[in-house]
């Protein structure tokens, strides 16, 4: 799968990106991060050339809760059994990286490199456990209401996958990023997926394996980079960070460091305005990538 | 020369922590009055000769916001004024007084109107309390979009109608709703009777708010269940009366938003110098402080450091953690003032409901 990130669009690059690599045909699009904005994509389809086929995942997931009210009322069940999750998850992490942060404020000792390792290695378990414990909650629940079988989502599935079949591309725009995997998963669209795509932020992050979710400048204090679910695995070795700079304390190495190692060996990427990335079938990035190191510093990619 | 001079500077002239206080007039004596906690209460301006210009420089810190009033006496008579040179007023319910922006304050945009960021709703209830043995008003806060499909935390605020008028409640709601850093959330905005009584540990006022009110509020809207979407708020003795609700409701709140409480306590004898109002919270605290309890799972403090409340806010943060809450204890270089806990709302509120910013990725 040929997978092209890049920065956010507020100055948009997408344009030129899009008509370089796939001059023809439809270009399928998911603008469901933007929820009750979705449809408001007049800007993304002037710079599709008017090429370009909403998907309306959004709308189709709106159509779902009218007209499927058991799987709305699982549903939001579900949503409270992962919210009720993620606090928990959040409870230990806090107390599991105030760990890592204090070990590596001592200074000198000869055992405090390997105490580090442990502290971080504590952290990565914690993180997958989590990622393990909602993926059952979730897989319990599709288990259960087979979403498959379910007559209006089974329509939407159909459509959807119909409207991707025909694409030469797919684009993936950003948002809130819970409401998109959410709903590329609902409709199954990785596993319509033939077409090459090309996201940015949200859409990034949805397309990795684990949705990270990170905001070191929130009004009330940095917090805790979190591990939120699976993402539609299209890309591999990667936790993307959009906005990066905005959102992160680049500057504070330590934490940095912290947070590349917990994460390694995927490699955390920085998507900053202008960014773009052409990933090639085998997952590797191209040279020029920015990403952080596991001493804190962003790096850049060299070629090999 | 006094007249050009005073039209080229703000009053009070601030230059790095040196703020210089004014007043112009004919007078006997000339006093700030403040309640900056460490300062004498009353500080006189010096004249300077020969004009009828008299002044006071203070050191303030970085950051400081002090509300204060000039104290004039002509002739055996003194009377209290907001400064005629300066335009900032602050208010409150015992009326308004000026206010001085030290060296490194601003106002937080945040708790200005800001045409992007969509209203919410007021709505006026009424709830008849058999608690209370009155009719209860409350003023609730929808945010905008509000959606009956969708399940919202529940804030409850008390002193709610001066939170609206001096805190700027319902603009701070908005913008941070808006700007994601706060989840979207109704408020309940109530409003005392006898408030000394009320707020004051009294087993009526909770079960009022416990019993009555907030099964009334889940019956009509919205809200999401359990402890963790439901928040106490409130300040002065609205801390003291969200803390003590919680006290007797261990299970049913699942965080505390108290701003500058009137945690009066003593470690030994009777002497709380607070008056007899602050009879039934000195034996709540007390009480409290001999046998901490776990009452809810997070709790913000904040507190001006200019209080004389600011030793016993301090002194209840250990006290907190040690009952096993999660603790979130800010100061500021403000007053027991509406405004400061205005500038605080960002903070704590941010804290206990979160917005969605993290899952935005725009």
């Amino acid at each position: 799968m040929k997978v092209t990130l890049l920065g956010p669009q507020r100055r948009p690059t997408l344009e030129g990106v899009a008509a370089s690599l796939y001059p023809d045909g439809p270009v399928a699009t998911v603008t469901a991060g933007w929820q009750e904005r979705e449809c408001d994509d007049a800007e993304l389809s002037r710079l599709l050339g008017a090429r370009d086929v909403n998907l309306r995942l959004y709308q189709r997931w709106l159509d779902v809760q009218e007209r499927d009210p058991v799987f709305a009322a699982c549903e939001r069940r579900l949503a409270e059994l992962l919210g009720e999750l993620q606090d928990l998850y959040l409870l230990r992490l806090d107390h599991a990286l105030q760990a890592v942060y204090a070990v590596g404020r001592r200074g000198g000792d000869r055992l405090r490199s390997s105490v580090l390792a442990e502290a971080i290695e504590t952290v990565r378990e914690l993180d997958t456990a989590h990622l393990r414990g909602a993926g059952a909650v979730r897989g319990e629940f599709y288990q259960r209401l087979a979403p498959h079988a379910r007559p209006v989502i089974a329509e939407h599935r159909a459509e959807v996958a119909g409207l991707l079949g025909g694409a030469a591309a797919l684009v993936v725009a950003g948002g809130h990023v819970g409401v998109l995997a959410d709903t590329l998963h609902l409709f199954n669209v990785a596993a319509a997926l033939g077409s090459p795509v090309i996201a940015w932020s949200a859409g990034a992050m949805a397309l990795s394996e684990r949705i990270v979710l990170f905001h070191d400048r929130s009004a009330h204090g940095p917090g805790h980079p979190e591990v939120l679910g699976s993402g539609l695995s299209v890309l591999h070795g990667v936790v993307p960070l959009p906005h990066a700079r905005a959102r992160l304390l680049l500057d504070d190495t330590p934490r940095m460091a912290v947070f590349a190692r917990r994460f390694a060996p995927a490699r955390c990427v920085l998507l900053e305005t202008g960014t773009r990335l052409d990933i090639r079938g085998d997952g590797d990035f191209p040279p020029g990538t920015r990403m952080l190191a596991a001493d804190g510093h962003v790096t850049t990619l060299e070629a090999a | 020369m006094v007249s050009r001079f005073l039209a080229r500077y703000q009053v009070p002239i601030v230059e790095g922590s040196r703020c210089t206080f004014l007043f112009r007039g004919e007078a006997d004596e000339v006093r700030l009055v403040h309640r900056i906690f460490g300062l004498p209460e009353r500080i006189p301006l010096r004249r300077l000769h020969g004009t009828d210009l008299w002044y006071l420089v203070l050191e303030l810190p970085d950051g400081s916001r002090v509300e204060y009033q000039l104290e004039i006496t002509r002739g055996g008579r003194s009377e209290r004024i907001n400064d005629p040179l300066n335009p900032h007023l602050a208010h409150s319910p015992l009326g308004s007084s000026s206010v001085c922006y030290a060296r490194g304050y601003e106002v937080p945009e945040w708790t200005q109107p800001d045409p992007e960021s969509r209203p919410g709703s007021l709505v006026e209830l009424t709830v008849p309390s058999r608690a209370l043995r009155r009719a209860c008003r409350v003023t609730l806060y929808l945010p905008a979009r509000f959606r009956r499909t969708a399940r919202y935390p529940l804030l409850i605020v008390h002193d709610g109608g001066d939170y609206l008028s001096y805190a700027a409640a319902q603009t701070v709601l908005d913008n941070l709703i808006h700007r994601l850093d706060v989840a979207e959330t109704i408020v309940a905005f109530v409003y005392p009777g006898d408030r000394l009584v009320e707020y004051a540990n009294s087993a009526a006022h909770a079960r009022y708010l416990t019993a009555e009110l907030v099964p009334r509020l889940e019956e009509e809207f919205p809200l999401a269940d359990g402890p963790s979407a439901r928040c106490l708020m409130g300040a002065s003795f609205g801390a003291v009366a969200a803390l003590s609700t919680a006290y007797r409701y261990p299970d049913v709140y699942g965080s505390l938003l108290l701003q500058s409480g009137s945690f009066v306590f003593t470690d030994i004898g009777n002497d709380h110098g607070g008056g007899p109002a602050f009879e039934p919270v000195v034996r709540f605290v007390n009480r409290y402080r001999a046998a901490p309890r776990r009452v809810a799972d997070r709790v913000f403090v904040s507190c001006g450091v200019y209080e004389p409340l600011i030793i016993r806010n301090r002194s209840m943060v250990p006290t907190f953690e040690a009952a096993g809450m999660a603790v979130r204890y800010v100061e500021a270089r403000d007053g027991h003032s509406w405004e400061n806990w205005r500038d605080r709302l960002r903070e704590g509120l941010s804290w206990i409901f979160p917005g969605p910013q993290k899952f935005y990725y725009e």
